[in-house]
This record gives C-alpha cells, sequence and structure tokens, in this order.
C-alpha cells in the first residue's frame, strides 16, 4: 500500500518489465444457445508488453469485448463457457485458478472500463462509498480513513475538481465525461498491472473524448509499467494512443502490428478495407470506399477464411482453408493467404489448436 | 445561387421544467435559443455540437413534431418552408394544415433499432407514407415498394419481413427508403450513421449521397462525428447550448474555424494517423455547463481559451469573418 502519493506523483505498479505482463494463448470462447454454437471468439492469441497500449479493434461481432471479458472470466455461464486457451499472467494460468484467487486479481491486479459507466456504476450508492468498497476489499488491513483520503486521492487524480466533497454523490449527479473519469478512478484506486479499457470514449462528445483519452495516457505515463487494452471500433483513437494494435473479425485476430505498421503498411484485406472506408476530416469530398457486403451471422461464419465472404481480392482456397498468422519480417502477424511468400513462421499456438481440431 | 428552401427565423425553443406531485412548471431550458439559418435547395447543410448543443430539437422543430411530442414546449419564431404555392410558416400550421407538408418533409433517424415498428414488415412500413399521402392504388404502391427496396441496396423479396431480421445498416437502409418514399423536397437526418459500424457507415453514407444526387434532395445532417459531416455537408453549421456559434463553408469552418469552441471542437477530432501533428490540441477546461444553468452573454465563455470580461455582458451576434464565414465572436 503505498503511502507517499500525492495528486501530483503515482506510484508505479510493480512489473517486471522484460516479460509480457499478460499472455492469451488460443482463447476460444462459445455461447451454447438455441440453434447451436456461436463461436464468439475462436482461437485468439495475443500479449501485452508492460507499459504499452495495445489496441484491439474490430466492428460488431468481432469478438473484441467477450475476449477481454474471458481475461477476466466475466462470461455468463451458461450460456457461455470458454472452451480452451491459457490465459498467462504471472506465472499462473488464469482459466485455472480458483474463484477466490480470481477475484483477488480482479479489480485489483487487473481492472477494466466499460462504455457506458451508468451501468458499471452502481445508481444507490455514492460514488465514495464504490471506490472505498473497492478499496478495502482488496486491502483489508487499510482502515476506513485511509481508503477515504485514498478515495479522494484517485478522484483528484482524474481530475475531479472538488473531490472530497463529491464523494458525497451518486453517479446520476455526474456529467458523462466525468462518471468515466469515477470509473478510472475506481478501475486504478489499487494501482493495476493492467487495465482494460471496453469502448471508453464512444459514448462521450469528442471534446470530453479528447479531455479524457489525454487523462489515460498521462496516468498511463505516471503508471510506468502499468499497461492498457484498449477495445475499440474507432480507428482514430486507436492512432492517437496506442503502440501496437491488434485486428479482429468473426472471433480471430486477422492481423497485428505497431501503429505505424497497421496504418501504413496494413496487409490483410479487411484492415486495407477498414482504413480505406474511413472518412476523415483532411480528404476532399469522394466516395468513401466501402467494404462490400454484411458481417455474416455468427451461426453462419464461413469455412474457411472467416472474411471471403467480402475480401475483394479473395482466391479460391480462401473458401475452404482458413489461413493460419504468417508471421512477417518486422514482426507483423497477418491472417492471409496472400502474405504466405512473405512469412518467416506461423504462429505457434495457432498451428497447435489446428492440429488439435483436424 | 441556390434558392432558399427553408429558413429558420429566429428560432426560439423552450422545453418546460417541471416540479412537485403536481408537476407545475417552474421554469424553462432554453434548448435552442434565437437560431436562424437558411437551407438551400439541393444543399447538405450539417449541423454539429455536442450534449445539450440543441441540434437534435432544432431538427425536431423542422420537422415540426415537437408540440405533438413535448407537452408544454414553447416555440418562437419562424420555420419558413418555400413550398411550390409559396412560402409557409410551418410553426403557426395547424395539425390538419401541416399534414400535406409532411410528405415533402421527412426524417431518417439514429436509431435503426428503436425507429422501426418491430410489428410491421418492412414492406407496409414503407408503403405507409404513400397511403397517407398519394393515391396510388394498391399495385402502384406495391412496386414503388418494391423500386425503393432495390434502390437502397436490399431485395424486393425481404418486404415482408420484419425489422429484427435485418442488421443495423440494413435497417438504416428501410428508414431511408421510408423517407424518400413520397418524393421529400427535404429529408432531415438525426445522427443516422452514429449507430453503424465504420464499414457500414461508408456504405450508408454513399447511398444518402447517391440519392440526392439522383433526386436533387436537400439535407439537414445532424451530427457529432465530424469527419461524417465534413464529408457529406455543403455548409456547416455549430451549435453550442442552444447558439447557433458559426456558420460557414464546409471546408472553411474545417480548415479555418472562426469561433473558439469550432476551433477546439476540430482540433478535438482524433485522426485515424499516428503521425498526424497533434502539438496545437486545443483541450478545453471543464465540463460544458449545463442548460439549466447557462451562462450569461456568450454561453461558452466560461471554458474559452480568450474569454473577456465583456462577455458575459452580451450574446455576439454572428457576424462575418475575413475568412468568408459567420461566427458569434468578436475577438477572432
Amino acid at each position: 500500500m503505498a503511502t507517499g502519493e500525492t495528486p501530483e506523483s503515482i506510484d508505479p505498479p510493480k512489473v517486471d518489465k522484460s516479460a509480457p505482463l499478460l499472455s492469451v494463448r488460443d482463447l476460444a470462447t462459445y455461447f451454447h444457445i438455441e440453434g447451436g454454437i456461436a463461436k464468439a471468439v475462436d482461437g485468439v492469441s495475443f500479449d501485452v508488453m508492460p507499459g504499452e497500449v495495445l489496441g484491439i479493434v474490430g466492428e460488431s461481432g468481432s469478438g473484441k469485448s467477450v475476449a477481454n471479458l474471458s481475461i477476466l472470466r466475466l462470461i455468463p455461464d451458461p450460456p457461455g463457457k470458454i472452451d480452451r486457451g491459457e490465459i498467462l499472467y504471472e506465472g499462473r494460468d488464469l482459466l485455472k485458478i480458483d474463484y477466490d484467487e480470481m477475484r483477488a486479481i480482479r479489480g485489483n491486479e487487473i481492472a477494466m472500463i466499460f462504455q457506458e459507466p451508468m451501468t458499471a456504476l452502481n445508481p444507490v450508492f455514492t460514488v465514495g462509498f464504490q471506490i472505498i468498497e473497492t478499496l478495502l476489499t482488496h486491502n483489508p488491513e487499510m482502515t476506513k480513513q485511509e481508503a477515504f483520503e485514498r478515495a479522494v486521492l484517485r478522484l483528484t487524480q482524474v481530475k475531479i475538481p472538488d473531490a472530497a466533497k463529491r464523494m458525497k454523490d451518486y453517479p446520476h449527479q455526474f456529467s458523462g465525461g466525468m462518471r468515466q473519469r469515477v470509473m478510472i478512478a475506481m478501475a486504478l484506486c489499487c494501482n493495476p498491472k493492467l487495465l482494460i479499457a471496453d469502448e471508453p470514449t464512444t459514448a462521450l462528445d469528442v471534446t470530453t473524448q479528447a479531455q479524457n483519452m489525454e487523462l489515460m495516457l498521462e496516468l498511463r505515463e505516471r503508471r510506468e509499467g502499468g499497461a492498457i487494452i484498449l477495445i475499440t471500433h474507432d480507428l482514430a483513437v486507436v492512432a492517437e494512443t496506442c503502440q501496437r494494435v491488434a485486428v479482429m473479425y468473426g472471433g480471430k485476430i486477422q492481423e497485428v502490428g505497431t501503429v505505424d505498421q497497421i496504418f501504413y503498411e496494413p496487409r490483410h484485406p479487411y484492415t486495407k478495407g477498414l482504413l480505406m472506408s474511413l472518412p476523415s476530416t483532411q480528404t476532399a469530398k469522394q466516395r468513401l470506399h466501402t467494404i462490400p457486403g454484411n458481417v455474416p451471422f455468427i451461426m453462419d461464419l464461413p469455412q474457411g477464411c472467416k472474411f471471403c465472404t467480402r475480401c475483394e481480392e479473395v482466391l479460391e482456397r480462401c473458401h475452404t482453408e482458413e489461413p493460419p498468422l504468417h508471421q512477417l519480417q518486422g514482426g507483423q502477424q497477418v491472417r492471409c493467404h496472400l502474405v504466405e511468400e512473405d512469412s518467416i513462421g506461423t504462429n505457434l499456438a495457432d498451428i497447435e489448436s489446428a492440429h488439435s481440431k483436424s | 445561387m441556390r434558392k432558399p428552401l427553408l429558413e429558420v427565423k429566429n428560432l426560439t425553443i423552450g422545453y418546460p421544467v417541471w416540479r412537485g406531485v403536481l408537476r407545475r412548471k417552474v421554469g424553462e431550458v432554453r434548448a435552442v435559443d434565437d437560431v436562424s439559418f437558411t437551407i438551400h435547395e439541393g444543399e447538405t447543410l450539417g449541423l454539429v455540437g455536442e450534449s445539450g448543443c440543441g441540434k437534435s430539437t432544432a431538427a425536431k422543430a423542422v420537422i415540426n413534431i415537437l408540440k405533438a411530442t413535448v407537452p408544454g414546449v414553447h416555440q418562437e419564431g419562424e420555420i419558413v418552408f418555400h413550398r411550390e404555392g409559396g412560402p409557409v410558416n410551418l410553426l403557426q400550421l395547424s395539425r390538419r394544415k401541416m399534414q400535406p407538408l409532411r410528405a415533402e418533409i421527412q426524417m431518417i433517424f439514429q436509431d435503426p433499432f428503436s425507429s422501426l415498428n418491430p410489428r410491421m414488415a418492412v414492406g407496409s412500413m414503407i408503403e405507409a407514407p404513400l397511403r397517407l399521402h398519394t393515391k396510388q392504388t394498391k399495385k402502384e404502391r406495391i412496386d414503388r415498394v418494391h423500386w425503393l427496396l432495390e434502390r437502397v441496396g436490399l431485395q424486393a423479396s425481404q418486404a415482408d419481413r420484419y425489422p429484427h431480421e435485418f442488421s443495423g445498416g440494413q435497417r438504416q437502409r428501410i428508414g431511408i427508403a421510408r423517407a424518400l418514399a413520397v418524393n421529400p423536397k427535404l429529408i432531415v437526418a438525426d445522427e443516422p450513421v452514429s449507430a453503424l459500424d465504420v464499414s457500414v457507415q461508408a456504405q450508408v453514407v454513399n447511398l444518402l449521397a447517391d440519392l440526392q444526387d439522383e433526386f436533387g434532395l436537400t439535407y439537414l445532417f445532424v451530427a457529432h462525428d465530424l469527419s461524417v459531416v465534413h464529408h457529406i455537408s455543403d455548409r456547416i453549421a455549430v451549435m453550442y447550448l442552444g447558439d447557433l456559434v458559426e456558420i460557414g463553408e464546409a471546408d472553411l469552418v474545417y480548415q479555418q474555424p472562426a469561433h473558439p469552441y469550432s476551433r477546439a471542437l476540430l482540433s478535438a477530432v482524433p485522426h485515424p494517423d499516428p503521425r498526424a501533428d497533434r502539438t496545437g490540441r486545443i483541450i478545453l477546461e471543464g465540463e460544458i455547463p449545463t442548460p439549466l444553468a447557462k451562462p450569461s452573454g456568450c454561453a461558452f465563455r466560461t471554458r474559452c481559451p480568450i474569454a473577456e470580461p465583456a462577455c458575459s455582458k452580451e450574446i455576439p451576434p454572428l457576424t462575418p469573418k475575413e475568412t468568408g464565414q459567420l461566427a458569434a465572436c468578436p475577438y477572432t
């Protein structure tokens, strides 16, 4: 428990900078519903390095939210079930530890913030109560007074004016942008190593979004070593805040790279299509490029590459043979047959999974 | 010079504030405060602003649905619609007199999930305005419905399906088909693509642009996504807490915004380019004040980086700037 913290200085979480903070390996989460099995996430692997902001980009139905809820084991069961995979965190597989161990990690070492602060914050308790409750749950030796002071400190750090007074307010007494910041304060109150932010700015006005993103980045800098997974559909926000990006479609990762690689050298046709369909404040009024067709119904995903029904560069084999995640020079990974000749290897977990299915 | 199609003159709209068990009116929130602008034939006027700015209220006023949907609403000013038979002030029309005009001014809504009646087959939904406003036979109407469905990128055979069988983007297309059915002159689109995924947004934006060219439509396009608005608009109007603070050619307002709020708004827009220069970003202090406590004089003064004491005294009028647009600030 850090005691030297002030509104200006934050004690960074203790993190081993040489290894990934979190390693997701071949995660699959299926929903058993009437009509069959919806494979919301079907073999997703990625690492989160200390101190980085990893963007996970995808449109509706891509599986990005389900993948991250799976990390914290927040998938309702039934109908959801984590079918397979490993989530390695500090030498433990989060999918295998028991309930109490997971509870000690959730909110304390890995925290999450959501798109709609009104549904994430309990409307019948004051904001102060909710933060104090989180602190006391994870720090049983803390006194109520210490927890109160720490909560006020956190609220001040997220730029809530008059923090001590506002501890007594209810969530509905804050504006949308401030509620979001309260949620950030609550998520960060125990100094977690990893923050998962699920569409944190989608529901906000542009100027508030800019304020909050600036705040999150500032906090990340001060919480040196702490990492953020930013889940969003907004490529512009990704360009502004992330170092690495993973693009998801149809429950799988289709491309991973640094933010420069993804924006300037996208190799996957879906990534290229997404980038080209963005109206940008810089371009002149021209017809927007579009990705033809619609996202296929989740129970009806194509056999081969999940994107084959809409891909403008599709080959025969794409319909029957799902491409592995190819590694390219420079670390970029692309799940597409078209990059096969540049491939220097394929993601190991991917091949293992393919073998286990056949 | 294009002819004016719709002129909003000194429009003020107040929503009542009710208190107590007996629901007495204790005050009023000025959602739109003395706003004037003109929409010309064939153009797209983009209306932007953040929460509480009044853009949705202004859009609903143009469609003239506030009296029917907001009990106790107070409307002042004029909304002059230039129809074939001559100009008419919509706010003064009785319900009966307004009815035929509804064929000429149609609306597309934001939420594709709540703007379609879940109990109606989509074909019937698109047919409804035809039944109301035309004297076509059943066969003529059905043919038109099929034609409309195909025109918006769906299939005639889907006319018997219900809304839940379609995706968000497809539902939005159905809403567009419905709005287009009776050949309106003006379509008010209130956040038509905000709820859609990026790739689908592009499809719908292209469709709206194509339809405008083909049918000579005029759009009032209300949105908060500035990139989309810039893409589709000829002119842009910026609102803040009920006031119109800037209006001008789209490119001009985007590249050389004249009002401090427009400048902050535009600089806050994230760019999908990791190497873009972000050094000039203006981060505003504080929150948007609640419309219940609108600051006196210039509403933006509480967050404005160049506010002067005089700003609290009078609401600045829209004045022409060197660059060509109108902006409500004497200091830029």
